[in-house]
């Protein structure tokens, strides 16, 4: 077996070392009616590299490639384009293969990276601090109301109708067992945000409002009032950004008084990986620091007086607090923040701004395009690189049959909210710089003839 | 002398250390490069990419146009590169050599499981294409869900979950569902001493009384006080085996049924699966539910604390509480995704979503890759190596180091010792420093809590038998310098990027994202 260097000399020479007859001997503690003789029946045996990679190569093989086709899908991932640096950086063994930075002696790689990517997403989010990273967006925004219940002492979160599904569904489940109430419906098919109905609901019980910006529809709206309505009332803003390119060109968050401020980053350094591994951005006030969840890493002196980074602020954490922990968190998502860090380094702010600039404008070239199908309407007044069509019949069966035509054409709202019969013609139609003018012109000529 | 949290000193009172005496102007060391943040070398003017030509098109964004400065550098892609390889050489990595942390079972990370997942076919695939677009990826998460059942003897698999700590929020709301739907409220989790922070910190998460249980002084739980305080209350246990000590929880099957019993359930920490793989099945063992780290026993990359990877195997009893999304098999063949539109028809009792799209799939590829090179017997063959490994680092130590459970028997993946017999004023975390200096990551420090000054040394099975005699050799003459009382231990390391770190300072006056020097900002406005 090509991963285990002992061989049998070495086996026989280290039992006999301490005295033991056979290997079963070490597994003694394990009662004999339990322990197994020899490998599980029904399962494969051991098999060389090249059978596994024909394996899995086949496996993959069946899937349609976004970067194959013309591809418009967003709906809280996003297709753009990782430059090649990033991947080869991620993959240094000293990166990949190292542990939590526990002993900060031998992990100043990891720590001043980490110390550089909380700096990044501070500033991007517009928040004066940041921690380093969470499992992803969805985790992170429920991380986020439950730190909002602990500072303001109370149960109850606004969750804008904008806010993701998948985001609203992870809170759901899990404030079914916290006691926390959500109060939440799904979206309307309009221009408008429900920013100023939400405004109308807050009141002494509610510890935070939850929007996402841009909203899951792609529409964007100042949350100024939002955040002082809110803060006025005592409890908190969060907003939630799942296309963080969007800040490239929009108005922060925390430039507009949000108090937590969470996202997805996948977009950068990342890819779309069918889901996962993500990389959840968390920032906050100064002000909450250690009411925040998760690793955070800080500047500190070595004993010579060298600038060197540690862990830090781990009171709130599992591992010294246990049951009065902040969060049972134990990990980050620590190489996918490397890969952001690296994809935002490379970028710097010319390239953000310039990124960002190319997604609006392919994202306004598409929706004009697609708006002049015929039956289809374009939902937005405003957007990013994201916007809503509403075809004239269900979108999920209009979805498949672009896929049959190697035509990735958005996310179905029928996909996202199954039980919304009224929202079952909306599509999600997401556009960055990784599309061409042919591709939007070939989704919206397929589109016409799939709605003729 | 400064103390981090945990009350342990982290610089020395005094610098005895000569190898850093001699200064270059660089502050370099040959081979050893000083790296500045990249706010200090960086510009906002400056990019390492090209960007696509933009068509002409008018805002559409809602008069909200970022008119701030956002304060982001860039660097060009040549200073990029140089930048994150100089940061990474301040690393220590498996790569580099033997990664000795108990419970974390940081072995070998093969670099198939890098290149297939990789394949455009996994990378390049959005969570939310049409299920017939990705058949083979539901296919990835299906076989290596099977693959993880059938290890474990259970009878369902939750994939979802996005790291070990998820894994246990999973496996503890599957828990209270199964009462709720009973209509059976139970208050308290049972949990013992030598677990690990995160059990005690889920079960509070989602509002149950954490109630400790003694551990014996054979560092198993003690089964007659577990017996004893079963009742109506408890909803369930949570114990870890093999558990944090090294050692494998003999009487597993009685304490199982006997909280079965009383009307409870059973959590399994996976953490140290590794240990057992293939040689015995948790559900054997009556086991309700456990979570196993993918970046533990199946070699995921820990990526310098994630991303992590927890899928969580059910029993009969709580497998229809499970979570959604999973993948189910059609009549046809074909791969379903059950998601919330079937969730009435096909899987009433599921608690619901954990986590936007389907779990850590780059992670499943890596995993299953990893499983299928093995096969079940390689994978039988992991364990057995990761235990004779334990085994040999446990009995080529305990003449030098204290061992408290040695005399009793094997342990299994990880050998346990204590700072018991060092030099007075020595301690766990001069050993561990100075096993830094020897070129070695130290072990696992301080934990389990229920032994004094604990190290616990997990080689795995990916280590040779030269690797481990090297780290014997180096652990031993460390173990001798903190018997005799040798004061440099008190101020190693001396020989890595930094000297022992203020962790005092970092968390008295927090620092967390860089701002400009004072002094420039002054100068500026003048």
């Amino acid at each position: 077996m090509r991963y285990l260097p002992l061989n049998t000399q070495d086996r026989s020479a280290m039992l006999a070392s301490m005295g033991a007859a056979s290997i079963e001997d070490l597994f003694v503690d394990i009662p004999e009616e339990a322990r197994l003789s020899g490998p599980i029946h029904g399962l494969p045996m051991h098999a060389p590299e090249m059978a596994v990679e024909r394996h899995m190569k086949a496996l993959a093989s069946q899937n349609l490639v976004a970067g194959d086709v013309p591809f418009f899908m967003g709906a809280g991932a996003y297709r753009h384009h990782v430059p090649a640096s990033v991947d080869h950086l991620i993959q240094r063994g000293e990166f990949l293969t190292a542990y939590t930075p526990y002993q900060p002696e031998i992990a100043q790689g990891t720590l001043q990276m980490l110390f550089e990517f909380q700096t990044q997403v501070a500033r991007i989010l517009g928040c004066d601090v940041a921690n380093a990273s969470m499992y992803d967006g969805s985790t992170a925004c429920w991380e986020a109301i439950s730190m909002a219940r602990r500072i303001t002492k109370r149960a109850t979160a606004l969750l804008s109708s904008g806010l993701h599904p998948h985001y609203v569904g992870v809170a759901k489940t899990m404030a079914r067992f916290t006691g926390d109430a959500l109060v939440h419906q799904a979206p309307s098919l309009t221009a408008e945000t429900d920013i100023a109905g939400l405004i109308g609901q807050i009141d002494k019980n509610t510890s935070c409002v939850v929007v996402q910006y841009p909203d899951i529809l792609g529409r964007v709206e100042d949350l100024s009032a939002l955040a002082h309505a809110a803060q006025a009332a005592g409890a908190l803003l969060i907003a939630v950004v799942t296309e963080p390119v969007a800040l490239g060109a929009l108005r922060s968050p925390g430039e507009m008084g949000a108090d937590i401020v969470v996202g997805e980053g996948q977009s950068l350094g990342v890819g779309l990986q069918f889901g996962g591994p993500y990389v959840g951005l968390f920032g906050c006030k100064q002000k909450y620091v250690r009411q925040m969840p998760g690793r955070l890493c800080g500047e500190t002196v070595d004993a010579e007086g060298k600038r060197g980074f540690v862990l830090t602020l781990s009171t709130r954490e599992q591992h010294i607090r246990r049951e009065k922990a902040t969060s049972n968190i134990c990990t980050n998502s620590g190489l996918c923040a490397l890969a952001f860090s690296i994809h935002m380094t490379l970028l710097g702010e010319k390239g953000l701004r310039g990124l960002a600039q190319v997604n609006h404008a392919m994202a306004v070239t598409a929706a004009e395009r697609l708006e002049k199908v015929p039956g289809v309407t374009l939902l937005n007044e405003s957007f990013f690189n994201e916007f809503t069509l509403v075809l004239p019949k269900d979108a999920r069966s209009i979805v498949r049959a672009l896929a049959d035509r190697k035509i990735l054409g958005g996310v179905s709202l029928g996909r996202l909210y199954p039980d919304e019969a009224e929202l079952a013609n909306g599509l999600v139609v997401a556009v960055t710089e990784t599309a061409t003018v042919e591709d939007i012109e070939a989704f919206a000529t397929n589109l016409e003839e799939l709605l003729a | 002398m400064s103390m981090n949290n945990q009350g342990r000193p982290t610089r020395p009172a005094e610098d005895t250390g000569a190898a850093s005496a001699m200064a270059t102007s660089t502050g370099n060391r040959a081979l050893m490069l000083e790296e500045a943040l990249i706010f200090e070398i960086g510009d906002s003017n400056r990019t390492g990419v090209d960007l696509p030509e933009a068509p002409r098109a008018a805002s559409r964004l809602g008069g909200l146009e970022r008119k701030s400065a956002i304060g982001l550098p860039g660097l060009s892609e040549q200073e990029t590169v140089r930048h994150y390889t100089r940061l990474s050489r301040q690393n220590y990595a498996i790569d580099l050599g033997l990664f000795p942390l108990g419970s974390c079972t940081m072995k070998h990370n093969p670099r198939l499981n890098e290149k297939m997942a990789r394949l455009p076919g996994f990378a390049d695939i959005h969570p939310l294409q049409p299920i017939h677009t990705v058949q083979g990826a539901l296919a990835v998460i299906d076989e290596l869900g099977d693959w993880l059942v059938k290890l474990t003897g259970m009878a369902g698999v939750a994939m979802s979950p996005k790291a070990g700590a998820h894994g246990e929020l999973c496996g503890i709301l599957a828990i209270r569902s199964a009462l709720e739907a009973r209509g059976d409220k139970r208050s308290v989790i049972l949990v013992p001493e030598s677990a690990h922070g995160t059990n005690p910190a889920t079960a509070a998460f989602v509002g149950y009384q954490v109630e400790d249980i003694p551990a014996k002084p054979d560092g198993r739980v003690d089964v007659d006080a577990l017996k004893a305080r079963l009742g109506p209350d408890v909803a369930g246990v949570m114990i870890t085996n093999p558990n944090t000590c090294g050692l494998f929880e003999r009487d597993l099957k009685i304490i199982s049924d006997a909280v079965h019993e009383a009307g409870g359930f059973v959590y399994c920490d996976g953490a140290n699966f590794n240990a057992v793989v293939g040689k015995v099945r948790p559900g054997d063992l009556g086991v309700d539910a456990m979570h196993i780290n993918l970046h533990k026993t199946f070699s995921t990359p820990h990526g310098g604390g994630g991303p992590g990877s927890g899928p969580v195997v059910f029993s009969e009893a709580l497998a229809p509480f499970a979570p959604l999304p999973f993948v189910e098999r059609t009549e046809d063949g074909k791969l379903a995704l059950i998601e919330e539109e079937s969730m009435e028809d096909h899987h009433a009792s599921s608690f619901g979503r954990m986590v936007a799209f389907h779990g850590q799939m780059g992670m499943f590829t890596r995993a299953l890759t990893y499983i299928l090179s093995h096969g079940a017997d390689g994978l039988l063959q992991v364990a057995e190596d990761a235990v004779l490994n334990a085994n040999y680092v446990l009995r080529s130590l305990e003449d030098v180091l204290d061992a408290p459970f040695a005399a009793a028997g094997p342990c299994m993946h990880e050998a346990l010792f204590s700072d018991n017999g060092l030099a007075e004023g020595f301690s766990t975390l001069d050993i561990a420093k100075g096993l830094i200096d020897e070129g070695f990551h130290p072990m696992t420090v301080y934990f389990p809590l229920v032994v004094h000054g604990a190290m616990l040394v997990e080689p795995t099975e990916t280590e040779s038998k030269a690797a481990l005699d090297q780290f014997i050799g180096a652990l031993r003459s460390v173990a001798l310098r903190a018997k005799q009382g040798d004061p440099s231990l008190h101020s190693a390391p001396h020989f890595a990027p930094r000297r022992r770190l203020d962790e005092t300072l970092a968390a008295r006056k927090p620092v967390l994202v860089w701002t400009e020097p004072v002094v420039e900002q002054a100068e500026a406005a003048e």
